[in-house]
């Protein structure tokens, strides 16, 4: 790996201790591959879920003092900071549930009549339940 | 296609060396010869003090594991032409520690795959001559998969989480500790419980994937991990929930 040197073969003059070498792991070791960017990335998306929850939390908090703790929220919540913030974060929030939902048929083993449901059946029905929840909080937010 | 490809193979004499060295050697490119017949030729043709691990050439015995350009691979399943004109870098499986060129030390995983007790386990054990354990194809099924283990350690070498935290107890021996506890005839599951549902065990599993994708047996030692994270917190629920009743 990395942690092999290209040189030419060192011989010390004074004999060596013989052992096994013990190759140590950089602290890089995730942009080594793509697979483990995208693990780390996915790692990290908690973070912005637990954001969502602080700002869901803000939001209740401004709501329950009154009409100009929630307009101010509102003002806030506006700014181009913010913004991004917010925009970052739900890009992390989706790529955490497409993730978790994928994970699901390999946790899950569920069976009909005696027959296990393929993974493509279980992982869409996860997505299905996400979608309808996710229709039904729209609907009751702008309808 | 040209007719040789270079090999850098990764040298590591102990009594030599303070660390791994790389060492070219140029060998014939053919398009039957996988990886391990090229080595093979460095060993017989060009140096025979090149070391590594190989047995049955057919993907079964799981000796002959090696990183190639990066990648967890059995050489002798990896084919020189698929990475011609090369050159081919060939190291030790990662994560181990290595004893010589490309022969990793494999005690620890030796260790740890008797411990979650990879055979059949009876409460009732009763003779050959007096006990017939039929199956039927559909409970063969449950566990088959995880069967297919070689224990050729690709999954270790790919685990991001072995190399940082030695002691977890690794994907191939939750794997087979799986095939044992979906086993009709096995009655070990709770034994293998105490060891399994810990922070070595399957909690230490954050799932990279990599196992799963460097199997070269189609084991799905991930999805064997994750499978039973629900079965330990289901049992660990049901213990809060209803102490009384039997594990």
């Amino acid at each position: 790996m990395s942690e092999l040197t290209r040189e030419s073969p060192a011989q010390g003059a004074h004999p060596l201790p013989a052992g096994p070498y013990r190759p140590r792991t950089s602290v890089f070791w995730w942009v080594r591959r793509r697979s483990y960017l995208l693990f780390v990335l996915r790692e990290l998306s908690c973070v912005f879920v637990a954001w969502f929850v602080v700002y869901l939390l803000l939001l209740v908090a401004a709501v329950h003092r009154g009409n100009d703790a929630y307009q101010g929220f509102l003002q806030w919540s506006g700014q181009p900071g913010m913004l991004v913030l917010n925009l970052v974060a739900l890009a992390f929030v989706v790529l955490h549930a497409i993730t978790w939902f994928n994970l699901a048929p390999k946790a899950m083993v569920v069976r009909l009549h005696g027959r296990r449901l393929p993974s493509r059946i279980v992982a869409a029905g996860h997505f299905t339940a996400w979608l309808v929840v996710s229709a039904l909080v729209a609907w009751l937010v702008v309808g | 296609m040209p007719d040789t490809i270079t090999l850098q193979v990764a040298r590591y004499r102990p009594d030599a060396d303070a660390a791994p060295t790389t060492q070219e050697y140029v060998v014939p490119l053919r398009e039957e010869w996988a990886v391990l017949d090229g080595l093979n030729y460095i060993k017989d043709r060009l140096d025979g003090t090149l070391s590594f691990r190989w047995s049955c050439r057919m993907g079964i015995c799981g000796s002959c594991g090696m990183t190639v350009n990066g990648n967890p691979v059995l050489t002798c399943g990896t084919f020189l032409t698929d990475y011609a004109p090369g050159p081919i870098r060939i190291e030790p499986l990662a994560n181990f520690p290595v004893v010589r060129d490309l022969v990793v030390e494999i005690e620890d995983f030796l260790r740890k795959l008797p411990a979650v007790k990879p055979w059949l386990v009876r409460e009732d054990e009763q003779g050959v001559d007096d006990v017939e354990f039929l199956q039927t194809p559909a409970q063969l099924a449950e566990y088959q998969q995880y069967s297919m283990c070689i224990n050729c350690m690709l999954c270790y070498a790919a685990c991001p989480v072995y190399a940082l935290e030695p002691d977890f107890l690794g994907p191939a021996a939750i794997a087979l500790a799986q095939r044992y506890n979906l086993d009709s005839r096995d009655q070990g599951a709770h034994q293998r419980l105490d060891l399994l549902a810990t922070a070595q065990g399957v909690w230490a599993c954050t799932y990279v994937g990599e196992c799963t994708s460097a199997c070269p047996k189609g084991v799905d030692p991930a999805g064997a991990i994750q499978r039973y994270k629900l079965t330990a917190a289901t049992r660990t629920l049901r213990s809060v929930l209803m102490p009384w009743a039997a594990r």
